[in-house]
């Protein structure tokens, strides 16, 4: 009699790709844990820390989120509401640093904590 | 006559491609300095990194050689990066031989930063007399590289490389580890191997101001890889390893310039091996063309 292939590993990687695509969905703010969401900036307040984060946002942001933030195509503008006003520098962080990968957003832990924080506060000067 | 013109009309094309692509506004990679070791870090989505990795070496009582692999490297995804590698080699009072192709994907199945993040790698590689040492496993030594090339072109590489790679990001350090098993199409056993590094940037936080030498454009580290023998015999016995520090810089027009000096550990590896490479960036490459239609 023929063996019938067992195709449970296959159903179960599946669904784990599914659920982590499931997880990575454009409402990235309610992922975000409370001690990332309460996070402070440690450069608040600190105006060459803005012209700092201007150059990281140069490098690495503006060819998708466009040179004056504004957004392009397919990114989304980071002078919007959300990124502005409901969201926490805390919660921008978080997002800089695990990405939205489903969505194209990519990781940037590369960047370390520093440049991270100082492109945050630039970002977040836009909307002063 | 009709050949020729085509051909030519073909180059031509080819150099307005690549003019195109080289005019493009570059980004600014911020790479590791590794040249064996792969971080988890991937290819930005839409981004088109170009690569040349060289290593300049001489056995004892050999020529010296210099293996050289070109990379065409594309984020697909940001959690899917392939990658196109074109190898060959110069082995002195011998010749200059173009030594085969590869193809990777990197794969991120977990799509957040964890303390330890996997990427699943694999590779598919058609190679001969290869000496670019891009990875050490099995039994690869310092006897790989007395035969002469041609007698090396005879052994044709048709192989399987998986690699898990594991990645950690913490205080703007990075540390990096691939478990490497590779797996030549003939009756040869899987062959094993491993590598690791370790780096920083010079300085985390970002100048106020544009520079083109500020600490933080230079990243320092430290890097060693081997072989771990095969499945008839796993183990150190006759495998070959090197270690040796890594620095490179971010320069401002979206190149980076890498530098290691390696040291063979034992008798088998190749005593000193010097490697340096340069990387070209261009962001959103697809973009560009979907415009200028």
């Amino acid at each position: 009699m023929r063996k019938r292939r067992r195709a449970w590993p296959l159903f179960v990687i599946l669904t784990l790709v599914a659920a982590a695509f499931a997880v990575a969905d454009g409402s990235w703010m309610k992922h975000v844990p409370a001690k990332d969401h309460e996070r402070k900036n440690p450069y608040y307040g600190q105006a060459d820390a803005v012209a700092a984060g201007h150059l990281v946002y140069e490098d690495h942001c503006a060819k998708c989120h466009g040179e004056n933030a504004e957004g392009t195509k397919k990114r989304p503008s980071l002078r919007s509401a959300r990124v502005q006003q409901e969201a926490t520098e805390g919660d921008l962080h978080w997002l800089l640093v695990n990405g939205n990968m489903g969505r194209g957003m990519p990781s940037w832990s590369k960047l370390g904590d520093p440049q991270i924080w100082q492109t945050i506060r630039y970002v977040r000067s836009l909307g002063q | 006559m009709l050949a020729a013109l085509i051909r030519i009309r073909q180059w031509q094309a080819g150099f307005a491609l690549l003019f195109a692509l080289l005019a493009a506004s570059p980004g600014l990679a911020q790479e590791r300095p590794y040249f064996v070791t792969y971080s988890h870090e991937m290819e930005e989505p839409g981004n088109l990194e170009i690569e040349m990795y060289n290593a300049v070496g001489k056995p004892p009582g050999g020529n010296r050689f210099l293996g050289s692999t070109t990379e065409f490297e594309f984020g697909a995804k940001a959690w899917w990066t392939t990658e196109f590698y074109l190898d060959g080699q110069v082995t002195w009072h011998d010749s200059t031989i173009f030594t085969g192709y590869r193809w990777e994907n990197r794969f991120r199945p977990l799509l957040r930063e964890h303390r330890i993040n996997p990427v699943i790698y694999m590779e598919y590689e058609n190679t001969s007399a290869d000496k670019s040492l891009r990875e050490v496993v099995g039994h690869d030594g310092r006897p790989d590289f007395y035969d002469s090339n041609a007698d090396a072109r005879a052994d044709k590489e048709r192989e399987l490389e998986l690699k898990l790679i594991l990645g950690s990001n913490f205080h703007g350090w990075n540390l990096s580890e691939n478990f490497i098993a590779e797996k030549n199409f003939t009756d040869d056993p899987w062959e094993f191997g491993y590598a690791w590094a370790v780096s920083r940037p010079l300085k985390l936080a970002a100048s106020a101001q544009k520079c083109a030498f500020c600490r933080e454009k230079f990243m320092a580290g430290l890097e060693m890889y081997g072989g771990l023998g095969d499945a008839l015999g796993f183990g150190l016995h006759n495998t070959s390893h090197y270690l040796g520090p890594a620095i490179n810089w971010s320069a401002p027009n979206g190149m980076t310039l890498s530098f290691s000096p390696q040291f063979g550990l034992n008798n088998y590896s190749i005593p000193h091996l010097y490697r340096f490479g340069i990387q070209y960036e261009i962001e959103q490459v697809v973009d560009r063309f979907r415009r200028s239609r």
